[in-house]
């Protein structure tokens, strides 16, 4: 493990004394120009500039975002300095930088405008904070735009409902277009364009990887669960993030899924061509790389003829799919409008286990005690269900309904309250991992605490991000890899399916 | 671009220190990016990289983790083919370090 300073955790939380400039040198690597070209952006002559009127150009976005997205000037326009999301961000919890407390984030973007789009500001700079656009603002922008995971706990705070994830996302797309793009996620869309997921996943590899999966569960529980890809005339499209494919635990939440389809008797499929649920589009604020990525779904899903489309454990492509998949790759007359278009894997578990559908036997689960954490994407952004706070009830409802112990952390950091994982919003990469330890600090904060006072074993979740976060920061906290899970897990492990038998198998492998 | 040398030649990797060209790797390299990490590379380790490399070639892509542990198991043992083993081996992770060492390109995505 690379040495990085860990913040301490406490019994309740301590607001750290501010820290000036203490992760000014946290900078994610530039996308270099093959990457750039491949997302359509522009690249600089020489590495590590920006391009030829690079000021002017920004200028021109900012002033073109300013009258497309009303709700972009509003934020610029309405902050009144109160205070209120200084230490919200768990970022600035984290490293104590207090350009990190979100107020000061947006400043950096805002002080601009002031300068070139205010009255005040283009005539009286000095007096309202206003600030020439010279490179030193583009660094800082560049920093500290991607020391944000868009998570918006600030903005559940702020009275004036100011989003400071749209900032964000407005700055890092102007940054990629005067050559600033970051290389994590401009690496990545450009995979899901060419051949369908965020890994580079190609179709053969998919289908030898869901071979292994059906073998794997057969040697477990003596059942043939399928992993149908590519299958037609299938009732169901499953659009999951590619990680469910790849790693540890998101591949248990995978198996559950498969599962609960098999118990309930539907018809379903993947696609190699959406097999990704992850829209990074969104990360990286540009409109045409999400329409793009999402149009792959509305393809799949008319090539294969599906009638629903039920969304895997992905927080941010819920995210998505919840709030814009009708705007990006509408309208979805095609499916059957008696089921939610999309839904989410919850709901349809959730379903199935309300009408008695599942035999569940939840002792399968009595060796750990689980807690809950609510991804910040599905959390602040949508719901689970068809009621208000469904999105915080249904997660919870099916953990309940497979595992006998359960406890929730502690109310201020939980449902909308929620802290990101300290990966989201395209961090997910190991240049930022200083960034990533010291962000995960509140959530492993309330995560020590419930496993102390209540015997918690182990965290359930519903994002890859999350998860592969999780198993990343918590051997630095003093726990272990393995005590992040997936929820689909859990009903994996509690599930028994007709005909199921290999109970030998079973006890070998925890004696394993 | 950055490179590394090795019994004197150039080999050149990006940012992170992936190889940039895996058609140049050799084992030698594999050696020298462990030895820079304090790793020494035992025969366990080669098993790994020798079926990454296999695997990558077949498929342009490195195992997903239970593709590798299922193949660790019917090659080395069962009380092998698990992840606990993989990461005693690979501490950082057997999808980035194994692959790193290689001679592969870094997996990308939520994982």
């Amino acid at each position: 493990m690379a040495d990085y300073e860990i913040p301490e955790t406490h019994e309740f939380p301590i607001i750290p004394s501010i820290m000036e400039g203490a992760m000014a040198h946290s900078i994610p690597f530039v996308a270099g120009e093959e990457f750039q070209s491949d997302m359509g952006f522009p690249s600089p002559e020489e590495p590590g500039q920006l391009i030829d009127g690079w000021k002017e150009k920004f200028l021109e976005l900012m002033e073109e975002k300013l009258s497309k997205y009303r709700s972009l000037q509003v934020f610029m326009d309405i902050c009144v300095k109160c205070g209120a999301c200084t230490d919200k961000c768990h970022y600035f919890i984290g490293t104590a930088d207090p350009k990190n407390m979100p107020v000061a984030r947006q400043d950096l973007l805002r002080k601009v405008y002031r300068r070139y789009f205010t009255f005040a500001g283009k005539y009286f700079p000095k007096l309202v904070g206003a600030v020439d656009l010279t490179e030193e603002v583009i660094k800082d922008m560049y920093s500290y735009y991607h020391q944000c995971s868009e998570c918006r706990r600030c903005a559940v705070f702020c009275p004036f409902g100011i989003d400071t994830a749209e900032v964000t996302m407005a700055a890092r797309d102007m940054l990629a277009m005067i050559g600033m793009g970051q290389k994590y996620s401009n690496q990545i869309i450009p995979k899901v364009h060419k051949i369908g997921n965020n890994l580079g996943l190609p179709e053969p590899a998919l289908v030898d990887t869901l071979e292994g999966l059906e073998e794997e569960v057969e040697d477990d529980i003596e059942v043939k669960v399928r992993f149908p890809l590519d299958e037609k005339g299938a009732e169901i499209l499953l659009v999951t993030p590619s990680a469910d494919f790849f790693a540890e635990p998101h591949i248990d939440g995978l198996i559950g899924y498969a599962k609960v389809f098999h118990a309930t008797g539907v018809t379903w499929t993947l696609s190699s061509k959406a097999s990704e649920a992850a829209n990074f589009g969104l990360f990286i604020g540009n409109y045409e790389h999400m329409r793009q990525i999402s149009l792959r779904i509305r393809d799949a899903a008319k090539e294969l003829g599906v009638k629903r489309i039920i969304f895997g454990e992905c927080g941010h492509a819920w995210r998505v799919a919840y709030n814009h998949l009708n705007t990006l790759a509408g309208p979805w007359d095609f499916l059957d409008q008696n089921y939610p278009i999309p839904q989410h894997i919850l709901e349809f578990t959730k379903d199935a286990l309300d009408r008695n559908l599942l035999n569940i036997d939840k002792s399968e689960n009595d060796h750990m005690t689980l807690t809950f954490h609510d991804s910040c994407n599905i959390a602040r952004a949508s719901r689970i269900g068809e009621t208000p706070g469904s999105q915080f009830t249904t997660p919870r409802q099916v953990i309940q309904a497979v595992c006998n112990n359960y406890h929730d952390m502690a109310a201020d950091t939980t449902h909308d309250a929620t802290f990101c994982c300290g990966g989201g919003g395209g961090l997910l990469t190991d240049d930022l991992m200083e960034l990533r330890l010291k962000g995960a600090q509140p959530r492993m904060e309330s995560l020590k605490n419930v496993i102390s006072d209540h015997g918690v074993t182990h965290m359930a979740a519903i994002c890859a991000i999350c998860k592969s976060q999780f198993t990343k920061v918590l051997p630095y906290y003093g726990m272990t890899m393995d005590q992040i899970v997936s929820v689909h897990q859990l009903v994996s492990n509690a599930i028994i399916l007709e005909g199921q038998g290999g109970d030998e198998a079973e006890d070998s492998d925890e004696a394993a | 671009m950055a490179s590394i040398e090795v019994n004197g030649k150039q080999f050149e990797v990006d940012e992170e220190g992936y190889l940039a060209n895996l058609n140049e790797w050799e084992p030698a390299v594999g050696e020298a990016m462990a030895a820079a990490e304090d790793q020494v590379l035992t025969d366990e380790h080669w098993d790994i990289i020798n079926f990454l490399r296999e695997y990558y070639e077949e498929y342009q892509i490195a195992p997903a983790v239970r593709v590798l542990t299922k193949a660790v198991g019917k090659r080395l043992g069962k009380e092998k083919g698990n992840s606990k083993y993989l990461y005693e081996l690979f501490p950082y992770g057997p999808g980035k370090q194994a692959c790193k060492y290689a001679g592969l390109p870094k997996p990308t995505g939520c994982v």
